[in-house]
């Protein structure tokens, strides 16, 4: 299988963890992943925000070097999914007003929770797992992005989503109940009013812990940068991990979870280490 | 719903036309207020969801682009998706934005769109964002060097924020997208 990847401006950046264990999954599921050439920023929230045109046009030049590649665009990020999602639907409704001769490719853009979760994919992913997660009770955190508005994003269960928990289910972890999974972390407000982000984020941690979860598992960058940064900086102790689903397959994939990778979070993430460690004391008695 | 009649004795014709081409029907809105009670940030707004709404049904341009609710917004969509007569209310706060800054009118949270204008800044230069320079950007503009300062030099240490930008190589796309390529037909 091949697909075009979009891999997004954070995933270049900040989040550069979660572009390289992307590529290892992929690679290790079977899926050749082609980055669109010279791609450029989807504009994000900023330009849709303050500037149709801006918002439509950048997400578009993405679409139409896309198309001629011809295959699926895999995307990681939900707010890139959304923003080129909104690009796809108006650029087929009327491309000449947005300058482009034709575009109606069969291509799709599929975010990244809704592919790992397909069923082939799934089983491909329990093939190579080496160690299972032991019923590590994780909360699965979507955000908004890539499931609203689901006029725009094309999701079937945009209250109720269950892509991460079937991922994790898969991976031997136990998906907790909770009630914040579909709440926003503040998106880009986050820079200007972070006393807004934290009093979002402190809700949504609250409500994972409530759930009984030792770690949070997200599909989307800015959620995971801002639910590890605007936790309660006094109590740093007590914060909960973020972990991107991908890197949740990895860690059951090869059975460890190393400290170099422990370091690309902002709080402590020694859980999945400890999980493995306990195991192998487990076996010696 | 184009029967509905909502007539104040001033209103901004200009503005009901535009959500009308823009498919935004805010005559739609029967006041419900399930857009209110599910907005994330709705308890720090001035005016409430479902008052933007109305108010932009009335044509009431003014209140509205001065409002601390337009920046306050996290587009988050939650409103949009809940609402029961499909009023596009994420997208009537992008218009309501676009016009306050179009319209050069103080913001009532001036470090928002001065966030906004840093992330836009780095796209029209690089085409992609380059974090450090659109922090720093942003941090001269907003004059808030210290805030974050411990979050930055933590995600610097652990070598989260890339030294060197990233140029794409065509450009001039990007110039044209940023020199207003459309607008020339736009109201
Ligand atoms: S949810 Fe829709 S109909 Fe209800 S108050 Fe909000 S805008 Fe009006
Ligand atoms: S899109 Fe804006 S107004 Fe609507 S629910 Fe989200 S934050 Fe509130």
């Amino acid at each position: 299988m091949k697909l075009s990847y979009y891999p997004g401006c954070s995933l270049h950046g900040t989040a550069l963890d979660y572009d390289q264990s992307v590529q290892r999954v992929c690679r290790q599921v079977g899926v050749e992943l082609v980055e669109i050439p010279d791609w450029n920023c989807c504009g994000a929230s900023s330009a849709h925000m303050t500037d149709h045109e801006i918002g439509m046009r950048l997400p578009m030049r993405n679409l139409v070097i896309a198309q001629e590649l011809g295959n699926d665009i895999l995307v990681p990020c939900a707010a890139c999914f959304q923003r080129l999602k909104a690009a796809d639907i108006e650029l087929r409704r009327r491309p000449e007003y947005w300058d482009v001769k034709s575009y109606s490719p069969e291509m799709k853009i599929i975010h990244i929770a809704t592919f790992l979760a397909q069923e082939q994919i799934l089983g491909r992913i329990g093939a190579s797992t080496k160690r299972a997660l032991g019923g590590l009770p994780v909360a699965c955190y979507y955000g908004c992005l890539s499931l609203r508005n689901p006029k725009i994003t094309g999701a079937e269960k945009w209250e109720m989503p269950e892509n991460l928990e079937k991922v994790s289910a898969a991976l031997g972890a136990r998906p907790v109940r909770w009630s914040h999974r579909t709440e926003c972390c503040s998106g880009s407000l986050t820079m200007a009013r972070p006393d807004i982000a934290e009093k979002l984020v402190g809700d949504i941690v609250a409500a994972a812990r409530r759930g009984g979860a030792s770690a949070m598992v997200t599909d989307c960058p800015m959620c995971q940068a801002n639910v590890e940064s605007r936790q309660d900086p006094a109590g740093e102790e007590e914060a909960i991990p973020v972990f991107y689903i991908t890197e949740l397959i990895e860690a059951a994939f090869n059975g460890d979870y190393s400290r170099r990778q422990q370091g690309q979070h902002l709080v402590t993430a020694s859980v999945l280490a400890d999980l493995f460690a306990g195991d192998s004391l487990h076996k010696e008695d | 719903m184009a029967d509905t009649n909502i007539s104040p004795d001033e209103r901004n014709v200009k503005l009901l036309a535009k959500l009308q081409e823009r498919g935004i029907d805010v005559g739609a809105c029967y006041q419900c207020g399930r857009c209110s009670a599910g907005c994330p940030i709705g308890d720090h707004f001035d005016l409430s969801v479902m008052e933007v709404v109305r108010l932009a049904a009335y044509g009431q341009e003014e209140r509205l682009v001065k409002s601390h609710a337009i920046w306050l917004c996290a587009a988050c969509e939650t409103c949009a998706t809940r609402c029961p007569n499909d009023i596009e209310i994420a997208a009537l706060m992008d218009v309501l934005r676009e016009l306050a800054l179009r319209k050069e009118i103080a913001p009532a949270e001036p470090r928002v769109p001065l966030f906004h204008h840093s992330f836009l800044g780095s796209i029209r230069r690089w085409g992609r964002v380059y974090e450090i320079g659109m922090i720093g950007s942003y941090k001269m503009k907003s004059g808030d060097l210290t805030g974050d300062m411990r979050l930055g030099l933590k995600m610097f240490m652990k070598k989260k924020l890339k030294l060197r930008p990233h140029a794409i190589a065509d450009k001039t796309q990007i110039r044209e997208i940023f020199s207003g390529k459309g607008k020339e037909y736009d109201r």
